[in-house]
């Protein structure tokens, strides 16, 4: 049954969402939207819990408290299908983790077969298209240990986009990488941008939030102190504490 | 005196002892009498061919039933063992400490009397099937742990990515996490065969006939017939050219590993 979803209402919607992880609070009550076509770069410094928020959007981390809206359901409910919502929902990760035992062709084609029942002859077809958006239709055959960092991490994202998902959630891609390769992966991410992706980013590259992000939020000590455009946060930032870690990192 | 000297002293002491030990072995052993009890050319000769087509062959056979039976449960139980819920757990626990503190030989013994009494019914397959489940119970005990072990030091970033990219729990072991589990623990489940070899010449203790004989049983029969040793030396020598390639196969293996793949 296709799903068919209202463009209108933002499609990542965080309501009042909390995370405690023991004695620790991660999360102390995050309310956070995405609207469609929109890139969100959120920035912070370590331990602040923005990895915390993007993995609990599709639930890879699960919440203590508050709700987490994709597209019009609440993917926290406990009857929802979780693993149907994390189809539409294309997620990287910090270390790549591209399945080391298959092909690259496999990594990409595996899921659409096994979870959207796609035939090897369509998912082979959508894998190539993605392996060339991120230019490595070249590694096709390659296995991910032979790749470098850069070539890991495009391959990570042409993976997730083959699901051919609504939005895509990336968790520090970049940090990673060898300083010379970060330039490859951001530029797949612009290009994704360029094309309307909705896109939650969690990143330290300031120059890629500056240039292709439509709205900066810093996150500290587990709430959103402040929130804007990038020109508004990063280059006005108006509360001390975003004004201390860009003056730190700048 | 320098530690150089020292260390120099020592070696050429030790080298010493080794030799005057020889010397000793060579002068004074009755090497004829050793021959003739273990070393008997025509009785070895005589064991030929049957020894290989049957009975190292019957060996190989119980092995392998145990070793398949012991996979499947073992695989079973590891899965309990990381399950959630926690009984499975305690209950896999249990099963790996029990099976882990009694000796093979009285597993064996309850399988193949305590079974029949208490079911009234054989194990099918006879003493294949008794070699399946009574070795394949112990093994499973250690096989489990082992393949727990594999599954655990697969990273937790693979399932994540498998789960965010929307398999079930069940898929994600099975397609993403399981394959790479077993590439690690390939080692130690070929040393769990060698064992499992071995343990074969248990089987004795629960009757065979002369067809389901194992290679221990009959070098063990024909030494009785022949009153000699030479039988279980040709049993020890079968043994050692199975074993050793494995053992061989094992530290390639383990080496490949440990260079990464």
């Amino acid at each position: 049954m296709p799903v068919v979803v209202d463009k209108t209402v933002a499609p990542i919607q965080v309501r009042n969402l909390h995370k405690r992880f023991g004695t620790l609070e991660v999360l102390k009550g995050i309310d956070f939207e995405v609207r469609s076509r929109e890139v969100v770069c959120i920035i912070g410094p370590s331990g602040s819990g923005k990895s915390t928020l993007l993995r609990c959007v599709n639930r890879l981390e699960e919440p203590t408290s508050g709700q987490v809206i994709i597209e019009g359901e609440d993917i926290t409910d406990p009857d929802a299908d979780v693993d149907a919502l994390r189809t539409r929902i294309g997620m990287v990760f910090q270390q790549f983790n591209l399945f080391p035992h298959l092909s690259v062709m496999d990594n990409l084609t595996i899921a659409q077969r096994k979870v959207l029942s796609r035939s090897r002859s369509e998912a082979t077809e959508v894998a190539t298209r993605n392996l060339e958006r991120v230019g490595l239709l070249d590694k096709i055959e390659a296995y991910p240990n032979h790749l470098s960092g850069g070539q890991q991490q495009r391959v990570a994202i042409a993976r997730a986009l083959s699901m051919g998902p609504d939005m895509m959630l990336f968790d520090e891609p970049t940090s990673a990488l060898d300083p010379e390769l970060i330039g490859e992966v951001l530029d797949v991410m612009r290009g994704l941008a360029t094309e309307g992706m909705t896109m939650m980013v969690v990143t330290h590259e300031m120059g890629f939030a500056r240039e292709v992000a439509d709205r900066v939020v810093f996150m500290d000590d587990g709430v959103v102190v402040e929130e804007g455009t990038p020109m508004q946060v990063l280059a006005n930032p108006r509360h001390e504490r975003t004004q201390r870690f860009l003056s730190m990192i700048l | 005196m320098t530690p150089r000297r020292k260390q120099r002293l020592i070696r050429t002491v030790l080298y010493v002892l080794l030799v005057l030990g020889l010397v000793a072995a060579v002068v004074f052993a009755d090497w004829e009498t050793i021959r003739r009890i273990f070393f008997q050319t025509d009785i070895a000769a005589g064991m030929f061919p049957e020894v290989l087509t049957r009975f190292a062959l019957n060996t190989l056979i119980y092995t392998f039933a145990a070793f398949l039976f012991g996979l499947g449960l073992a695989l079973i139980l590891a899965l309990m063992r990381l399950s959630p819920v926690g009984p499975y757990r305690w209950l896999a626990t249990s099963y790996v400490e029990l099976f882990r503190s009694v000796p093979a030989l009285v597993t064996i013994l309850l399988v193949n009397f305590g079974v029949p009494l208490a079911f009234g019914a054989q194990i099918p397959g006879g003493l294949f099937g008794i070699a399946a489940v009574g070795l394949g119970l112990v093994a499973a005990a250690y096989m489990a742990e082992t393949i727990r072990a594999g599954i655990e030091a697969v990273p937790k970033g693979q399932s994540e990515a498998a789960r965010s990219l929307g398999m079930r729990p069940f898929q994600a072991m099975v397609s993403i996490v399981l394959p790479q589990a077993f590439r690690i623990i390939i080692p130690p489940l070929t040393n769990e065969f060698v064992l499992l070899i071995k343990d074969t010449s248990l089987l004795f203790v629960v009757g065979t006939t002369p067809f389901t004989r194992e290679l221990t049983k009959f070098s063990r029969d024909t030494m009785a017939t022949t009153s000699n040793a030479t039988p279980m030396v040709v049993a020890a020598f079968i043994y050692l050219v199975i074993t050793l390639p494995l053992t061989f196969l094992v530290r390639r293996l383990e080496k490949r590993g440990a260079r990464g793949r």
